[in-house]
Order: C-alpha cells, then structure tokens, then sequence
C-alpha cells in the first residue's frame, strides 16, 4: 500500500502526523511531509485510522 | 409509571442539551488544529465525535419516553415533522427541528468518505442552528423550563458556546494563523 496526500485537499490540520508518526512528520507550517509513502503491512491499520480521521479527506491509502 | 416516563424524558432532554454544547465547543476545538486539554488533535476530534454520538442516544431515549408519556400526547409525526404539534406548537416544533438537524449532521458524518468532504462540511454548518434551536426549544416547551437550575444550566450551557464561537470568529483561531490561505492567491491573480 502507498500514501498519497491530495494536495488541493489538505488543510493541514495535523491529525494524520500524529496518528501516523513513523511515515508523516510536518512541515514548519502545519502540512504533512510524507517521510516514505510505502506503507508497510505492519503499519496498515494506523495508515486506515489516520485516512478515516483526516478533517479534510485528503488522506488516501492506494494500492499500488 | 406513567410519571417514570416523564421524569426520563425531562432527564434525557437535559442531559441532551449540555452534551451539544459540549459537542459544539469541541467542534470549533477540532477545527482550531489545536491540541486541547493535554488532548492531542485526534482525541479532540474523538471525543467530539463520541460525545455527538452520545447525545444522540440521549435524545432518542427524550423523544421515545416522551411519546409514550400519556399527557404529552405525542403523535409519530410530531417526532418528524415539526411544528404541526397540538401542545406548544411552535416550541415543540422547535425541538423536532433540531432533532432533524442533529440527525443530518451525524448521518452526513458518519458518510463523511461516502459523500465528500464538501457536502459534508455544508451540512455539518447547520450545527451552528442545531444548537441554538434546541436551547430555545428546552427554554419554553416543558415543565421545568421556568425553574431556576433549567434557567441556570442553559445560561452555563449558552455561555460555553458564546465562548467557542467567539474564539472561532478571533483572528487568532488557527494554530497558525498566518498561514497564507490556500485558495486566495490564485483569487487574487485572476483578478
Ligand atoms: C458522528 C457525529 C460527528 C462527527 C463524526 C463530526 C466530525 C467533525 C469533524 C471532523 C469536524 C472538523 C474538525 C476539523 O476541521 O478539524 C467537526 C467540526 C464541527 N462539528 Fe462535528 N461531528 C459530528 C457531530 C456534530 C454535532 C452533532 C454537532 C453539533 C450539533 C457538531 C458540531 C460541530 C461544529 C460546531 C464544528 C466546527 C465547524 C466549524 O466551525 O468549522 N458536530 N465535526
């Protein structure tokens, strides 16, 4: 699975960095900056749970 | 018995109307991108969401124990329709309108990902009516409405919500409030 944050969504409102610190860290203003957008099998369920909380919908799990 | 249901229902409808207000204040919480309360962001938006849910069961538990309570003689379509009660039209009317309201919003919430994060958002304003009709509605419709502890609950409860959406309205709202918003720029050159 790989992350992709949709850019004319975000409003970076923080939430996916918190839910999914190993892969999302933030930029001094708040957006994501996805680390590595491969998301493991062992991170795959705190990958679901910050797509399903992101305020603006801007979170999607692919698979590739 | 039949007082049972009476003293429920005014219990569950109290209950119902601080948890709104409390759903509303961590509403504008969430949407500060602030962390709250030791709360990081996501607990805060948690927590708004499960105290939304709760109200919800609260209000169901109102409205059914009401219907049932022989002296408030309640038809079904006065639980969905508003405004064509017997009793206290308009004030009664008042509170199956927020009920309708209070169940766009969470059903539109819970579909969130179905239907969009712009349908969602739009609906998801009428919370701003929501609360304000269902504090009306407690103020004049039942029994306890003129008591002192209704009249001081629903000060404390208006006074929390004041407080959120002043907050909210202050140009010091979002975590960074110098952010340049997004869609502005491209506004701007266009014109
Ligand atoms: C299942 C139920 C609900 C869910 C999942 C939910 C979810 C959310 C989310 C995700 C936000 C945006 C936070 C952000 O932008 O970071 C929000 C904001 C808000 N919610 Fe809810 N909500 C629910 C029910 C309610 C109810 C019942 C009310 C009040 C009647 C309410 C009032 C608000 C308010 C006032 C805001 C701030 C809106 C703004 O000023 O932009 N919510 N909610």
């Amino acid at each position: 699975m790989r992350l992709h944050v949709d850019w004319t969504a975000c409003d970076g409102r923080g939430l996916c960095a918190e839910l999914l610190p190993e892969l999302i860290t933030e930029d001094e203003w708040g957006y994501p900056v996805v680390r590595t957008d491969e998301v493991s099998p062992r991170l795959e369920k705190a990958a679901g749970r910050a797509v399903d909380r992101c305020p603006a919908l801007a979170l999607h799990l692919l698979r590739r | 018995m039949t007082d049972a249901l009476w003293y429920f229902g005014r219990g569950t409808g109290l209950v119902a109307l601080v948890l709104l207000s409390v759903v509303v204040a961590l509403g504008v919480g969430a949407r500060s991108g602030r962390t709250a309360f030791g709360l990081p962001r996501f607990a805060v938006n948690l927590v708004h969401r499960n105290a939304a849910l709760l109200a919800v069961v609260f209000l169901l538990g109102h409205v059914v124990s009401l219907y049932f309570d022989p002296y408030a003689q309640l038809r079904l379509v006065d639980l969905v329709v508003p405004f064509a009660g017997e009793y206290r039209p308009f004030w009664l009317g008042l509170g199956t309108l927020g009920l309708d309201l209070l169940l766009a919003v969470v059903v539109t919430s819970l579909l969130r990902h179905r239907i969009g994060a712009r349908a969602w958002r739009a609906v998801h304003w009428l919370a701003y009516l929501c609360w304000p009709v269902a504090l009306l509605h407690g103020w004049q419709t039942g029994t306890d409405g003129t008591t002192w502890w209704l009249r001081t609950v629903a000060v404390l409860c208006a006074a929390l919500v004041a407080a959120a959406v002043a907050w909210r309205l202050s140009p010091g709202f979002e975590r960074f409030p110098d952010r340049v918003p997004r869609k502005r720029p491209v506004l701007e050159e266009a014109r």
